[in-house]
């Protein structure tokens, strides 16, 4: 019936209505393949391969070569090791951090519309201009931080803290867990939304403390929320790159360089092509098998419960 | 047996949540407000220890000074030119494509969009080198189109999410009987769903917008030129003569400067936002 409906309008048959609809889609389909599809049977070719600099590219193939190399090579282990750190590090803080506000904000207050913009807003603005912004708060002589907590008495002398590497990876952290944080809090408020009342009020009915109903009504009830912000985060931590770039450079001595921008040292500074791609293309296998194990564990425990 | 523990008083409590909601405040804004403490000291205040918090006298020396050295007008012009017709083509080809998306049986729907959440998950430096390498072949370093292109790509799975979740909104029949007029498919999207859907293009463009003055890889990568260079990348390179001299006030001047139009975006349109960046994340 539908068919015939279809059939009977002007423009043709109900098939090749279709068809011509879908030529909606193709406008889509070539951006994205010429940005991302081609691109990444590129990175991938590039990685496989031997290129030489000989007035273009020269592409010999080369197998897994550059990746036998890279699993030898200790500079990747450190960055590789770096990345991990500030991921998991970041991602404790924010996660941490980014419930609690979203609880804060949830309970509807005078001014709280004008709270949830204030609190949104490091989340809107550029990474690499307020690293610079980081950067100088952390500054050793002039910066805020030291003088913040000289004057509170939690530090005796001031620290270089960008020229340590200890300290350095904590700088960065706690620039990336101010900038991100606003994400985890938003993802979480909108999970929040979807708890409906009557549970909430039920709850308290049956005489739970808050403490006892954040943790066994609310969080599990948030749960799939928490796992959409939990994989976005790490995917987007584990590509650090502006922040890095911003702040030290990979510096001091290399402790602080990530993956990502070891990658584009490859590519940009050391012109070596093909070991920048398999730098690249090993990080993003890692993060999606890492991502796909937390899925297959989320959904394992979540099945039983 | 546990006690239950007892209620704190009430004021009490109120106090504690209105303490931790300004803390949860002052460490979100601080950082952005010592930037502009910062920009509109004397270079004197700058440099004494122990600090001084607030600027006296205000000064506008090192924006005035920001301005003489750098372009940073055109900065701010570049990056305006590319986020807008980025975010132009972005939500175009994205209303396209939700357009059609959006009546698709609900398996095809979940799978593709599923797709594209996995391709909005690659990191950009995996796209980095064959993206400068075709920028390169066509002659577009230090062209716009090298960033315009891929910026309205890599926020296409953002912008479908969000207005194929609204285009599936309309009621079926509103677009049967429009179907039934003879419009195709172009014509009822624009005149039926974007219409409809005013709210949700508008939040959409102003979320694909932010997104691409912030992006700082390409930018830094592709554009060498100085009257080429979009805000972000133009601040890398406004340091001074050696890293020990940074002119700290100028540099927080440019701090300032380049997040002062996202700090009005969000404080006018808050709301549009927050709703708009979580329906788009936990559709996912």
């Amino acid at each position: 019936m539908n068919d015939a409906r279809r059939a009977a309008t002007p423009g043709g048959t109900g098939l090749g209505r279709e068809w011509r609809e879908d030529l909606l889609l193709l406008p889509a389909v070539i951006v994205a393949a010429a940005v991302v599809g081609i691109p990444i049977l590129r990175v991938v070719q590039l990685s496989l391969s031997r290129v030489e600099l000989d007035g273009g590219l020269k592409i010999a193939w080369n197998g897994l070569g550059q990746f036998v190399r890279l699993w030898q090579d200790g500079r990747w282990w450190i960055a590789l090791r770096n990345t991990t750190e500030f991921t998991v590090l970041s991602i404790v803080c924010e996660m941490a951090l980014g419930v609690a506000g979203a609880l804060l904000l949830h309970r509807s207050f005078r001014g709280r519309g004008a709270a949830r913009a204030l609190v949104v807003l490091p989340w809107a603005l550029p990474t690499a201009v307020m690293s610079l912004g980081w950067a100088w708060i952390f500054n050793d002589a002039f910066g805020v931080m030291n003088d913040l907590l000289l004057r509170i008495g939690v530090l005796d002398h001031p620290v270089a803290w960008l020229g340590r590497p200890d300290t350095a990876m904590a700088a960065m952290v706690v620039a990336d867990v101010w900038k991100t944080t606003p994400f985890v809090t938003l993802v979480v408020l909108a999970g929040l939304q979807g708890i409906s009342v009557e549970v909430q009020e039920a709850a308290a009915l049956d005489g739970l403390t808050g403490g006892q109903r954040l943790r066994h009504i609310v969080l599990p009830l948030l749960r799939p929320a928490l796992l959409v912000a939990l994989v976005f985060r790490i995917i987007q931590a584990f590509g650090a790159f502006d922040v890095v770039y911003v702040m030290t450079g990979g510096g001091p001595g290399g402790s602080t360089e990530t993956v990502s921008l070891y990658a584009y040292k490859n590519y940009f500074r050391y012109l070596d092509f093909a070991y920048g791609s398999a730098v690249a293309v090993q990080s993003v296998m890692l993060v999606g098998l890492l991502t796909a194990v937390l899925m297959r564990l989320a959904r394992g425990s979540g099945g039983t419960r | 047996m546990k006690r239950p523990a007892r209620p704190m008083p009430r004021l009490a409590r109120r106090a504690l949540f209105g303490a931790a909601v300004l803390a949860l405040v002052a460490w979100s804004l601080g950082p952005a407000l010592w930037q502009a403490l910062t920009a509109l000291k004397p270079d004197a205040q700058i440099t004494r220890t122990p600090l001084v918090y607030l600027p006296r006298p205000v000064t506008w020396e090192h924006v005035v000074r920001l301005w003489q050295r750098k372009p940073f007008g055109t900065y701010l012009l570049n990056s305006a030119w590319v986020s807008g017709w980025a975010t132009l083509l972005c939500v175009t080809v994205a209303a396209l494509a939700a357009a059609r998306v959006a009546r698709l049986s609900a398996r095809s729907r979940e799978g593709l969009l599923l797709g594209l959440l996995v391709i909005s998950l690659f990191p950009p430096i995996l796209l980095l080198f064959p993206l400068y390498e075709g920028a390169r072949s066509l002659g577009w370093i230090n062209h716009s189109l090298a960033l315009i292109l891929p910026y309205a790509a890599l926020n296409l799975p953002l912008a479908l999410w969000v207005l194929e979740s609204a285009f599936r909104q309309l009621p079926p029949a509103l677009d049967e009987a429009a179907r039934m007029d003879g419009l195709s498919a172009l014509q009822r999207l624009v005149r039926i769903h974007v219409p409809v859907a005013v709210p949700a293009v508008a939040t959409t463009a102003l979320l694909v917008f932010i997104f691409c003055w912030n992006e700082f890889m390409l930018a830094v990568t592709f554009m060498t030129r100085d009257d080429k260079k979009t805000v972000t990348a133009g601040i890398a390179s406004v340091s001074g003569a050696s890293v020990y001299e940074i002119p700290w006030g100028q540099l927080s001047a440019a701090v300032l400067i380049a997040t002062l139009p996202l700090l009005l975006l969000v404080l006018l349109f808050q709301r549009p936002i927050v709703a708009g960046l979580t329906r788009g994340a936990v559709k996912g």
